[in-house]
């Protein structure tokens, strides 16, 4: 079965003469632990097909399955419940929050998604070694590098063990040497733990470390290709 | 919840400046409460102290004891309307007393009565009063003898009832003829007949509700008007207009409470849309989030409550002891239940611009 399945999905912003379509009957299917990187300029609905893939927004048209769940029809209440259970994501800049220390920042994670105590601690303090941040998990955002705490984005996006997780331009603001580490990481840790992923990134760089390319313009989707 | 707690604790810059904020409103409310008990109180509690449950006025006096004449005829007219349990005479003047090693006259509120009540035992024997402890503060002493208005009829203090004062003059209990004896000399237009008060005291039989009483006196005995205790506390002069006046002030503070705590999470809340926008993309929902807000806002006012309570207590100390303020439990307990549910109303406004973020706004660097 595919992590995620898009079939035929349109998304259409306003009405009208002033419609905009963001995506344009796209078609995407990401196998369980396959990692696929997203590339396009901006404005061609990569953050659309991003956010739609992981439950942010609703599509006007077509079908959305991750894994077993079909989730166009979700409500709002539906669509939080299933990303806080099923849906990782890394943002651009971390997004941390500021006045946590870093395996705060994932107990929180767990928090939402109903794990707690001990355990939750142990699965947090687990990611966050694996990720080379054992000496760093007491510190807030504040008090870490750009590429420290990238990685305890990515520690939260996988601390509930999702079926697919999502990676907003996760090397935009950190230079190249850093950029590579970070991807490095987010592949190891993606394949490691036979996640399906996405990576929407501007950086053509980085695609390498995807099993998949694929290009967006205007809203549609170009045939995919190896990376 | 716990996320709350700890930006609280370990970010407290901005939420001291709104508890600062809070506790000096805190402040103010419990004066504002302190000044408004201590001016009621002192200015009814010889009517308060009152064990009969209605007075009867003359219709003529308005409702002003000192205008207010009632003859024995009338008082046996009262005591025969169905209802009536007992009736008890009662009269006032008001007169300056010459007190020994004091060089000013003090003001006293001198009461003629024939039973005793809550605060008072029963009268003395002619020429004896009880004297209110608070003119202890002006140099009453027990034994001495007081000298009454410009007649100077002497009267001997031989004990001490507290919490009598009337319109913030302290109390002198005198029997019907040592009171008869006070007005007659100083103030001769008002001077009664023998047996007749400014007004009667009125038990209702047990069961029977004092307003009811009331009308029934007043539909029965001509010449009269019949209050219930609580009505004629309303009607003494000012009270009322004290009441509303300070009223009016308090709610007022409160609404500026509201609105401090209204703004600051206002501001908190935009400063964060990035924040919960994250949030909410990871799986938080509004209530959550908005249950984080009330929590802080709690905490802010609890804090608020109990360091503005030590500071106003510690405030009273220093107040002038002419200033009547008392700072009762009750009033504390309401302005606290008044600030909290005020902090938690107005954080709760910012729960529409809360459910208003989207969690999509946390993807493509917006």
């Amino acid at each position: 079965m595919s992590a995620l399945t898009m079939e035929e999905v349109r998304k259409v912003y306003g009405s009208g003469e002033t419609a905009v379509v963001a995506l344009d009957h796209a078609t995407l299917s990401v196998g369980d632990d396959e990692m696929v990187a997203l590339v396009g300029p901006s404005g061609s609905g990569k953050t659309t097909l991003l956010s739609i893939a992981g439950g942010l927004l609703s599509p006007s048209e077509g079908e959305v399955h991750v894994g077993p769940h079909e989730i166009t029809q979700y409500d709002r209440r539906e669509l939080t419940r299933f990303r806080r259970e099923f849906i990782g994501f890394v943002f651009q800049g971390a997004n941390l929050v500021p006045f946590l220390t870093a395996k705060e920042n994932l107990l929180v994670a767990a928090d939402l998604a109903g794990r707690k105590g001990r355990t939750a601690e142990r699965r947090a303090e687990s990611l966050l070694e694996g990720l080379g941040l054992a000496d760093r998990m007491g510190n807030q955002p504040g008090a870490l590098s750009g590429g420290e705490r990238q990685r305890v984005a990515i520690g939260r996006a996988l601390v509930n063990e999702p079926e697919l997780v999502l990676f907003d331009e996760p090397t935009s603001a950190l230079d190249t040497k850093i950029g590579e580490q970070v991807m490095d990481l987010i592949r190891t840790e993606v394949k490691g733990r036979e996640t399906a992923a996405i990576v929407v990134t501007h950086d053509s760089r980085m695609t390498h470390f995807a099993d998949r390319v694929v290009e967006i313009t205007d809203g549609r989707l170009k045939a995919p290709g190896p990376a | 919840m716990k996320t709350a707690w700890k930006e609280l604790t370990r970010r407290p810059g901005p939420f001291i400046t709104a508890g600062g904020a809070l506790t000096l409103i805190t402040m103010l409310l419990l004066l504002l409460g302190g000044l408004l008990d201590g001016l009621y109180l002192s200015a009814t509690a010889a009517i308060r102290a009152q064990s009969a449950s209605a007075i009867v006025f003359s219709t003529d006096a308005r409702d002003d004891l000192i205008r207010s004449h009632i003859d024995p005829a009338t008082r046996a007219q009262i005591a025969a309307v169905p209802g009536v349990e007992s009736t008890s005479g009662f009269g006032l003047t008001l007169v300056g007393a010459q007190v020994p090693s004091v060089t000013d006259p003090v003001p006293v509120a001198v009461f003629g009565y024939e039973a005793a009540n809550a605060q008072v035992p029963a009268p003395l024997p002619t020429g004896q009063v009880y004297a209110d402890t608070s003119l202890r503060a002006q140099g009453v002493r027990f034994g001495q003898t007081l000298l009454l208005g410009q007649a100077k009829t002497p009267v001997a203090v031989k004990g001490w009832v507290s919490d009598t004062s009337y319109l913030f003059q302290g109390g002198l209990w005198a029997n019907a003829g040592t009171w008869q004896q006070v007005l007659a000399a100083n103030r001769p237009d008002q001077a009664l007949a023998p047996g007749s008060f400014q007004a009667i005291l009125v038990t209702p039989h047990q069961g029977l509700s004092p307003q009811r009483v009331a009308q029934q006196i007043d539909a029965a005995v001509l010449g009269v008007n019949a209050l219930t205790k609580e009505q004629a506390i309303m009607a003494l002069p000012g009270v009322s207009q004290q009441k509303s006046t300070f009223a009016s002030i308090i709610n007022t503070t409160f609404l500026v409470a509201g609105l401090v705590v209204a703004l600051f999470f206002a501001l908190v809340t935009l400063e964060r849309v990035g924040l919960f926008g994250v949030l909410k993309a990871i799986g938080a929902n509004s209530r959550t989030l908005a249950a984080g807000l009330a929590l802080q806002a709690l905490l802010i006012a609890t804090g608020a409550l109990a360091l503005g309570g030590v500071l106003t207590v510690g405030f009273s100390f220093i107040v002038p002891s002419t200033v009547p303020l008392q700072l009762l439990p009750g009033r504390a307990a309401v302005t606290a239940v008044g600030l909290v549910l005020t902090a938690l109303v107005g954080s709760a406004i910012s729960f529409r611009r809360i459910v208003r973020i989207d969690p999509a706004s946390a993807v493509g660097g917006s």
